[in-house]
């Protein structure tokens, strides 16, 4: 355990070295928030309908921004050697990661999202959902999006091939998010979004960390 | 405790090509073995090899005195390569205590290897700013800082001065007087009695 501990709390170290932690990310987010209505209008009603599914699609987008540097840099400079010849199993070191990314960035974003969809004027009502749905999905978006860094190592423009492996795997959680959200809006019962995201998130931190050292394994031979 | 490391009948390949075959060779507890052979032998490949992190295209390689290789390599193996795994954006300190409590050290242990490295005034200069072969004592450091038996080192001594290759010497001399291994590749004769192994000879 202390090892593994050790391990986290050099990751989140390494997210403000590796650029400046949430801060990127919670700029994008605050950015397309912002443009949103620019391209879409200033009309408040209509705004306030698109507002939480913006909020939860763009979310998922900013978490994509950092993934990139997670294992990267880590196999660049020999790291990822060093970490597999540790007391622990390279499962639990690609679990730790995304954790360290989910902290890091994911919290984060998921503070941010009910304010950015209560500024597009989302109903207040609204807001304990989002932010539920931004914590649990992301989550999933941390282990979904380590697994497409950990099978980009060694590529060139890594950053968009993650993107493209990643993206697909957004959908469902993308899905379900979004459908508790808009059952919610129309005052319907959305128990069964947010159950069947939080399935996907079990799924994802469950078999990611299998993948994931896999694929790790893989680039260092 | 391990008490043997056996290389039996390996063969390397690295994409199509045929690094080596049928190497053998035993380094016993209280052995130092250096590997020569010109570059791209296989030296580094075999080194990695041995530590789990590249897979052998035939035979095994086995740790006497332990039940199974992954054990071994999880607690008892020290790899130093050419990429040192430092992060240039952290203090030497944070590095060192870092790679010594993740290898079975303590913070304790680290200071002390510091001290034995003679890094002590290093310690709060970011990794970025050592000099060469101030960062590869650091890399070495991290071999005193945890206390583990087998030592894999890849060209080790590189960067270092004449006054640092002999403590170096020094070193891996004390470490196998306790009943340590050490595995190098090098181009240059160790600076302590060892056997060699040629490969691709």
């Amino acid at each position: 355990m202390k090892p593994l501990l050790t391990l986290l709390s050099r990751e989140l170290a390494l997210t403000w070295g590796r650029g400046g932690g949430a801060l990127p990310a919670l700029a994008f987010y605050a950015g397309i928030t912002t443009l949103l209505p620019f391209a879409v209008g200033a009309d408040t009603a209509r705004l306030a309908v698109i507002a939480p599914g913006f909020a939860w699609l763009a979310l998922s987008l900013a978490s994509l921004l950092s993934l990139e540097r997670l294992f990267e840099r880590d196999h660049e400079d020999g790291t990822l050697d060093l970490l597999a010849l540790g007391p622990v199993a390279l499962e639990a070191v690609c679990a730790i990661k995304c954790l360290a990314q989910w902290l890091a960035t994911g919290l984060p974003l998921a503070l941010a999202a009910p304010v950015a969809a209560i500024a597009l004027g989302a109903p207040v009502t609204l807001a304990p959902l989002i932010l539920a749905c931004a914590l649990v999905g992301g989550l999933a978006f941390a282990f979904v999006g380590g697994l497409g860094a950990a099978l980009a190592l060694g590529s060139r423009r890594g950053g968009l091939l993650i993107a493209v492996i990643v993206l697909p795997l957004f959908a469902p959680p993308v899905i379900f998010g979004g459908g508790a959200l808009s059952e919610a809006a129309a005052g319907l019962p959305w128990s069964a979004g947010l159950a069947l995201l939080a399935a996907w998130t079990a799924a994802a931190v469950a078999l990611g960390p299998l993948a994931m050292a896999a694929a790790c394994r893989n680039a260092i031979d | 405790m391990i008490s043997r490391i056996l290389v039996e009948d390996v063969a390397i390949r690295r994409g199509e090509r045929l690094l080596f075959e049928h190497l053998r060779f035993t380094v016993a507890a209280g052995e130092a073995v250096a590997l020569t052979g010109r570059n791209g032998a296989g030296k580094t490949s075999l080194l990695r090899a041995v530590a789990g992190l590249l897979r052998p295209a035939a035979g095994v390689i086995r740790f006497e005195g332990v039940d199974e290789a992954a054990e071994a390599r999880a607690l008892a193996l020290h790899l130093l390569g050419h990429l040192d795994g430092l992060k240039g954006g952290r203090t030497a300190w944070e590095e060192l205590r870092f790679a010594a409590l993740w290898s079975g050290g303590s913070e304790d242990s680290a200071r002390e290897a510091a001290k034995t490295l003679e890094l002590d005034r290093l310690l709060g200069l970011e990794v970025r700013k050592l000099s060469a072969g101030q960062r590869r004592r650091l890399a070495l450091a991290r071999l005193i800082a945890a206390p583990r038996p087998v030592w894999l080192l890849d060209e080790p001594l590189a960067p270092l001065d004449a006054v640092w290759r002999a403590r170096m010497g020094e070193l891996m001399a004390t470490h196998i007087a306790g009943g340590g291994m050490v595995l190098a590749a090098v181009h240059d004769p160790l600076p302590l009695p060892a056997r060699t192994v040629e490969i691709g000879a």
